[in-house]
């Protein structure tokens, strides 16, 4: 009885080893067809079959299954890869990728695609480009099956491994092939080997493979494997320390964004100006129009059009704060109560003009391919844009330190601060300077409005949310001070950033805000305050 | 026989109402519904469409002859986002206008602040967007999802079709995602999760900066087993969050994330491309396959005069609401908030996913719950479709809860009858 079902299996076995080479020639198309009526666990199956053919011409039909771009038409259930073209689509075969004529779009019918469909397909394809003659795709595909471990792509790997001279790819084709061991049946040696391997690769994906097979690990590696997971964590530990400081100093730039054109405007002229938040928002919707005009007009300028939007969105916003002065704030100079009041008035009416002309939902602003994505630093991801603003907010505020301490217009400002009447009998146009000096604070809002677009909804409410936190900052650095505002912003990001993970980010919030009360308690004119004349006047 | 009965019957009926009708609002020949939605302030994002739906609706209706051979005339009226505002609106409705339903409110907040209006006047308000339940008013229509309708079927399909048995949840710091939260961790529990293998994070309204936590998540998500992020995240604070998850380069295929919040008006303001594979659970997407949907996208479009405007959820639970309004009143003959809160329970009308949703009587409808993936241009491909669920007012997975029914026919007519002690009232309302 066992012996017969042993030979039964033997026999099995030998069919097989037969079969897979034939099959391995065997046509896929058949099979890719076959798609078409296939249920998600069916085309599971089919994909695996596909995968097994080891036929690389089926991977642009991988590729554009995992898309969505695989079709198959109603009228024979062939399966195409269709690109949309005019009002129908433009078919093309999936394994030769020749043209196959057109097709109107009830002709043909996409096959659906779910997450785990994608999985399946992201392994199966980097098993089959290991072996392209193109470098660029061999690292591609070794970090596919990096991401997706399977005992099915090691024999692939390690064929693709004999052949490859490349030291980066021959790199990160080992450490495909240890994630790829770890769960095979291979011997205790190797895989004693390969821990070691993704133990030195580390990171939180290496770290996510070896817990994934704690469980299943023989009893003697267990050892081995609990060593390396060890030494991985206690390594991201200190990276998340860097981390935290990192995503600190952003939300600090990010503060600074908001803060630096209130540092002016309350800061330097002593101005209660709650309609600052919509400053911003204006900013942030000229980056939206501007790009709106650069779609339809020459899509090409679109990584351009933030450097674009800088300009117009502060000279739209500085517009605005020149009118809104000479309008409404010059006539309240020395009355705070009323100042604060009438600004709140602007706000809400520059909300409710904005929500009238764009309506109320949010508007796509669009992240230029360079602002998109990240990179590894060592254990920490840092993101493009994040990166960017940090820059983007220091370059902000040296700019306006120099034009502060180095310009006349500067000079001027900073005479009409210290002393109104003898810069007035100076000769220096005292209502002038103030509804200028008002209009750069709001243009630097503006500006500031360009960069918070890229992380933030583009929406009428954009500025609310930032008027409380500018505040803060300007309040906390010391009012009437430019750097005060700029320790004042990093080092509350900082906090928030060090409070977030152990607190969560509603009581961080709150914690962050008490200190601030407390702090201002002791010190009222916050961390720097201004000495001499301009104090008591 | 019994035909003719029954036909005279009804035109004997028909007769009657018509006069007792025409004698009673003999003076005007139009009937008011008021719609409260916010039209400004924070939620006006969210409740402006609504607001334009209901408008459509009702031209859609007087162009069909009106109800009862009366036109009916919408009055729009905006509480600002601003929850006590919402209440003293509904009272001027009511009081003042004399409206006959009142179809509106976005969130919870604003729905309780209006309830004790409701039932002190006795009128009639259909709520249209999914809540988290353990609520049932004699005045009240809930023609969104209740978790079960929503929360319950997406876990499922996470824990099936993608394997999940580690799950993050995630929302913003209020009523809705909290009970919601509860109720699923409860949930979990029962299928056997590990209590360590589930985690919970709040974070604030508007929340904008999400480096934290999209990295905290990263670290649940390499502990070796297959996670998910189940995201209650409100409104505004979504976009962030999704720009923040694909620029981390965190892929749906390796951590899903499966929103309530999130439909085509969320998605309207975002590039989708990093997105696509991420999920959403609602009663309705736009990418529907039915006729009648594809009409009312049309008129939709034709309505705004905006080819790119989308369709979403709540605006069907609002087209469900009115119609549903529509029909009842049409079979009491009156718009008596009596006589209406009598007949609507059992009326059956065609949803937008081709079927139909019956108003039952714990004052919630029946509908299918459909689950779909982010696509590159906006929308959402159905993954999943469920046959028509109930909705449950009361989770059967919290302690407090799960021995009350409600039945808002008589003889019970009760919100939240406890079926261990036999009685009515309890938790709730």
């Amino acid at each position: 009885m066992t012996l017969k079902s042993f030979l039964q299996a033997l026999l099995a076995c030998l069919i097989l080893s037969f079969a897979a080479p034939s099959f391995a020639q065997s046509d896929p198309k058949p099979l890719i067809d076959a798609l078409a009526k296939a249920d998600f666990n069916e085309a599971e199956k089919l994909l695996g079959q596909i995968a097994a053919t080891g036929d690389a011409r089926v991977v642009p039909a991988l590729n554009a299954f995992a898309e969505g771009d695989l079709y198959f038409r109603k009228s024979d259930n062939l399966v195409f890869i269709a690109k949309a073209a005019g009002s129908g689509f433009e078919l093309i075969d999936p394994l030769t990728g020749a043209a196959a004529g057109q097709a109107a779009k009830n002709a043909v019918t996409k096959i659906k695609v779910n997450n785990n469909l994608r999985r399946v397909i992201r392994s199966a394809m980097g098993g089959l480009t290991l072996l392209s003659p193109d470098r660029a795709v061999r690292l591609q595909a070794a970090e596919a099956v990096l991401r997706s471990p399977s005992p099915e792509n090691l024999d692939l790997v390690e064929a693709a491994l004999a052949k490859e001279t490349d030291g980066e790819v021959k790199a990160r084709m080992e450490e495909a092939r240890a994630v790829s061991v770890l769960s095979s049946d291979r011997s205790i040696d190797e895989k004693r080997s390969a821990i070691e391997t993704i133990k030195n690769l580390g990171g939180r994906n290496s770290l996510g493979i070896l817990n994934s097979v704690s469980g299943s690990i023989e009893v003697g590696l267990k050892g081995d494997l609990d060593a390396a997971i060890a030494s991985i964590e206690s390594e991201q530990q200190l990276w998340d320390m860097a981390q935290n400081v990192w995503y600190g100093l952003s939300l600090g730039s990010v503060l600074l964004l908001a803060a630096i054109g209130l540092a002016i405007t309350f800061g330097v002229m002593g101005i209660i100006n709650m309609a600052h938040g919509e400053m911003v928002m204006l900013g942030a919707y000229s980056t939206f129009v501007v790009q709106e005009v650069i779609r339809d007009n020459a899509p090409n300028l679109f990584d351009w059009s933030l450097a674009i939007a800088l300009p117009v969105a502060f000279l739209v916003t500085g517009a605005v704060g020149l009118v809104i002065e000479r309008g409404v704030i010059r006539f309240l100079y020395g009355r705070p109560l009323e100042t604060l009041l009438a600004t709140w008035g602007v706000s809400l009416i520059l909300q409710q003009t904005i929500r009238s002309i764009f309506g109320p939902t949010n508007q796509e602003v669009g992240n230029p391919s360079w602002m998109s994505g990240s990179f590894p630093v060592g254990g920490m991801t840092i993101t493009w844009n994040r990166m960017w603003i940090i820059l983007f907010s220091m370059s902000i505020f040296v700019a306006l330190l120099v034009v502060l301490k180095k310009s006349a217009f500067g000079l001027n400002m900073r005479a009409v601060t210290q002393n109104r009447r003898m810069a007035s009998s100076m000769g220096i146009k005292t209502p002038w300077v103030d509804a200028f000096t008002f209009a750069l604070g709001s243009g630097i809002a503006g500006i500031a409005g360009v960069a918070l677009s890229q992380i933030d909804n583009v929406s009428p409410n954009l500025g609310q949310s930032y008027i409380i936190d500018s505040f803060m900052v300007v309040v906390f650095g010391g009012v009437g001070n430019l750097w005060g505002t700029l320790v004042g912003a990093l080092s509350l990001g900082v906090l928030n950033k060090f409070l977030e993970p152990s607190v969560g980010a509603v009581l961080g919030k709150i914690l962050v805000l008490v200190l601030i009360i407390l702090f201002i308690q002791k010190r009222p004119r916050g961390l720097f305050a201004l000495k001499g004349r301009a104090v008591e006047a | 026989m019994t035909f003719k009965a029954k036909f005279a019957g009804a035109l004997l009926a028909t007769v009657m109402s018509t006069t007792a009708l025409s004698g009673a609002f003999a003076a005007d020949d139009t009937i008011k519904i008021g719609v409260l939605h916010s039209l400004s302030g924070t939620m006006a994002i969210s409740e402006t469409t609504l607001k334009d739906v209901m408008l459509m609706l009702v031209e859609e209706q007087n162009k069909k002859g009106g109800v009862l051979g009366k036109k009916l005339e919408a009055v729009v009226v905006d509480p600002a986002s601003d929850w006590p505002l919402f209440a003293e609106k509904a009272r001027q409705l009511i009081s003042q206008d004399k409206v006959a339903a009142v179809f509106g409110c976005w969130t919870s907040s604003s729905r309780k602040s209006v309830l004790p209006v409701f039932e002190e006047l006795n009128s009639i308000l259909f709520y249209p967007v999914q809540y988290e339940g353990e609520e049932s008013s004699r005045n009240i229509f809930y023609t969104g999802a209740a978790p079960n309708q929503q929360a319950i079927p997406a876990v499922d399909y996470l824990a099936e079709s993608e394997g999940v048995q580690r799950w993050v949840l995630a929302g913003t710091d209020y009523v809705y995602p909290q009970t919601t939260n509860k109720i699923l961790k409860a949930y979990l529990m029962s299928k056997g999760v590990a209590e360590s293998d589930i985690m919970v994070n709040y974070t604030p309204f508007g929340h904008s900066d999400w480096q934290t936590i999209v990295s905290d998540i990263k670290k649940f998500g390499s502990a070796g087993k297959k996670t998910a992020v189940v995201s209650t995240i409100n409104g505004d604070a979504n976009v962030p969050f999704y720009k923040e998850l694909g620029n981390q380069g965190i892929k749906a295929e390796d951590i899903p994330v499966v929103a309530f919040s999130v439909g085509e008006e969320e998605l309207a303001g975002l590039d989708t491309k990093p997105l696509v594979g991420h999920l959403a659970a609602w009663n309705y997407f736009q990418s529907v396959d039915a006729e009648v949907n594809a009409d009312f996208i049309k008129e939709w479009k034709a309505f705004t005069k905006n080819d790119k405007r989308v369709t979403n959820d709540p605006m069907e639970a609002a087209y469900i609401g009115f119609n549903a309004w529509v029909k009842a009143v049409e079979a009491a003959g009156t718009t008596d908030t009596d006589k209406v809160l009598d007949s609507i329970i059992g009326v059956s009308v065609p949803n937008l996913s081709g079927g139909t949703s019956t108003v039952m009587p714990n004052h919630h409808i029946t509908k299918p719950v459909l689950i779909g993936e982010i696509q590159a241009d906006g929308q959402f491909e159905i993954v999943q479709e469920t046959p028509a669920v109930v909705g449950d007012e009361w989770s059967d997975y919290l302690p407090d809860s799960k021995n009350l029914i409600s039945d808002w026919r008589k003889p019970m007519s009760c919100g939240n009858f406890n079926v261990a002690s036999g009685k009515c009232g309890g938790k709730g309302s």
